[in-house]
């Protein structure tokens, strides 16, 4: 699984790109995300009261809703939100003891299990509610984009991306270099004008954000 | 935040500690030095304290018995160096303990080491909060401030106090209108930070959040029913009438009323006012570290407005 090599600049970061155009909200990425994480290299991810009242656990990825605009022209957007892999990520310097880490050959901001205490520090140092603690393992949890699918040659290859990528059915996650000009979320990024989030942190978060468009039959709708 | 007892005792406690052992060496170093049973009684409190809360600052890890990793990652993090600093600085004070205890006196140099390594765990304890740039109620200079200077003050008024009871009479009588203006100092330094709070605007909006173009934006669901990580630890959950008597505490148990009791102590000469003034400070202390976290508005919690 790892490719370290930590004299290697980063001239690759993998990274999601989401198009809030076409998410409808159905959370099959937070249910397929769930699935594969708990199940593989990063889990158990635990849920506690899972079917009382007050069910609560550890997800990597959340499906949040939000009304813009004035009735009645609103629109419904459905926000996707999960670690972004920021390019300087705040949450990797805090960490006293190197549990959480970026990795020199891809981006990905990593959390190693075994070195992690608890100390929910780096959760503080992310200005985006990016990390969770897992409450029974008692460590810090966050999106791995599936680091222990994307290099596994054991799957299909076209099998080799992010459990959330995969299952969406509106093709509304993109996956892929952001540093290669050709890539399919570079194209994406540059001609939907793709953004970051807070970008008054200055985090230079990696995965991208596609605004909504109003699309000519709705514009002849709405006007 | 939501504030997490296990650090408020931790740096509460510690504070004082490190106040109580700074105020003894530079009082010692000059030339006010108590007899070495009352200085080696002080700094065995000085030490329980340290301990105490030592194990108080394991309560608030996950995983306690990985703590001796935190000292690795001392190059880029300011937990790391405390976790350095804070166990250098109870050997210091152990080892002047030991050296009080086996009569062999006040080593100059070390009571300096002693000073230096306080300092250096006042500065590394606040810059842990005022390196955190989102939180803009923490990342600024007055953090660093006023830990130490709370710290001095509470650390002050505990050696007065117990120096009255002990009938270090000198000392105290020397001490306690230093340790006056330390308590009026802290509170000047932490109504400072109160005031910038105050007018503090949060940088982050939902629009900057979410990237949504539009000046009226509502959120409907947060993702998840029953709450979350996030929701438990950046939100106090506390309403505001009770902020407020929080707030009225931390003015007045941890500044005005040890001030006022300091001040009748040293204009009248009867100091076993500073007994009360230093019993009156616990509850005090805990209530401006309570305090401290619970004003701190973390950006994250922009995208956790409503539960469904």
């Amino acid at each position: 699984m790892s490719l370290a090599n930590p004299n290697e600049t980063l001239a690759r970061q993998l990274a999601l790109v989401i198009d809030l155009n076409v998410c409808v909200g159905c959370h099959a990425c937070v249910t397929s995300c769930k699935q594969w994480n708990t199940s593989g290299a990063a889990g158990p991810l635990v849920d506690s009261n899972a079917y009382g009242a007050n069910p609560t656990g550890t997800f990597f990825n959340r499906v949040q809703t939000y009304e813009a605009g004035s009735f009645p022209d609103t629109q419904t957007v459905h926000f996707p939100k999960s670690c972004l892999h920021c390019e300087d990520p705040p949450c990797v310097p805090v960490c006293p003891t190197g549990a959480s880490y970026k990795r020199k050959q891809d981006g990905i901001v990593l959390v190693d299990y075994d070195k992690c205490i608890g100390c929910k520090y780096c959760s503080w140092a992310c200005p985006y509610g990016a990390r969770e603690l897992d409450e029974e393992r008692q460590v810090m949890t966050k999106c791995t984009l599936c680091v222990d699918r994307i290099y596994d040659e054991l799957l299909p290859k076209e099998d080799r991306k992010p459990a959330c990528v995969k299952a969406c059915p509106t093709g509304a996650r993109l996956f892929g270099d952001v540093k290669d000009p050709d890539s399919e979320v570079s194209k994406a990024i540059r001609e939907r004008g793709g953004y970051e989030l807070m970008p008054e942190w200055d985090t230079k978060p990696s995965n991208r954000y596609l605004p909504r468009r109003v699309t000519p039959a709705a514009q002849g709708e709405s006007s | 935040m939501n504030p997490a007892w296990s650090v408020i005792c931790f740096t509460t406690l510690a504070g004082a500690a490190q106040g109580l052992v700074v105020m003894l060496a530079l009082a010692t170093l000059g030339g006010l030095a108590p007899r070495h049973s009352f200085a080696a009684g002080a700094l065995g409190i000085a030490l329980v304290m340290l301990v105490v809360s030592l194990g108080s600052s394991f309560l608030h890890l996950g995983r306690p018995m990985r703590a001796w990793r935190a000292a690795t990652m001392w190059r880029t993090s300011w937990l790391s160096r405390e976790v350095i600093v804070l166990p250098l600085f109870i050997a210091a004070v152990g080892l002047w303990w030991l050296w009080l205890y086996t009569g062999r006196g006040n080593p100059r140099s070390l009571l300096v080491a002693v000073v230096v390594l306080a300092f250096a765990l006042w500065w590394c304890t606040g810059m842990i909060y005022a390196a955190i740039r989102f939180i803009a109620e923490w990342a600024h200079r007055l953090t660093l401030l006023n830990y130490t200077l709370i710290g001095l003050a509470s650390g002050c008024t505990l050696l007065v106090a117990l120096a009255v009871w002990r009938g270090e009479s000198g000392l105290a009588q020397v001490l306690a209108p230093v340790a006056l203006g330390l308590t009026l100092l802290a509170w000047g330094g932490r109504t400072l930070a109160l005031r910038r709070n105050a007018g503090l605007k949060p940088k982050s909006t939902l629009q900057s959040a979410t990237g949504i173009r539009s000046t009226s934006i509502r959120q409907h669901s947060m993702g998840m029913s029953a709450g979350a990580f996030n929701t438990r630890e950046f939100f106090h959950g506390v309403g505001l009438a009770a902020l407020q008597r929080v707030r009225w505490a931390l003015h007045g148990l941890c500044f005005a009323l040890p001030a006022a009791l300091l001040a009748v102590g040293v204009a009248t000469g009867t100091l076993e006012h500073v007994v009360l003034a230093s019993l009156v400070q616990v509850p005090g202390l805990l209530a401006e570290r309570w305090f401290f976290f619970a004003q701190a508005r973390h950006p994250q919690n922009v995208y956790y407005q409503v539960v469904s």
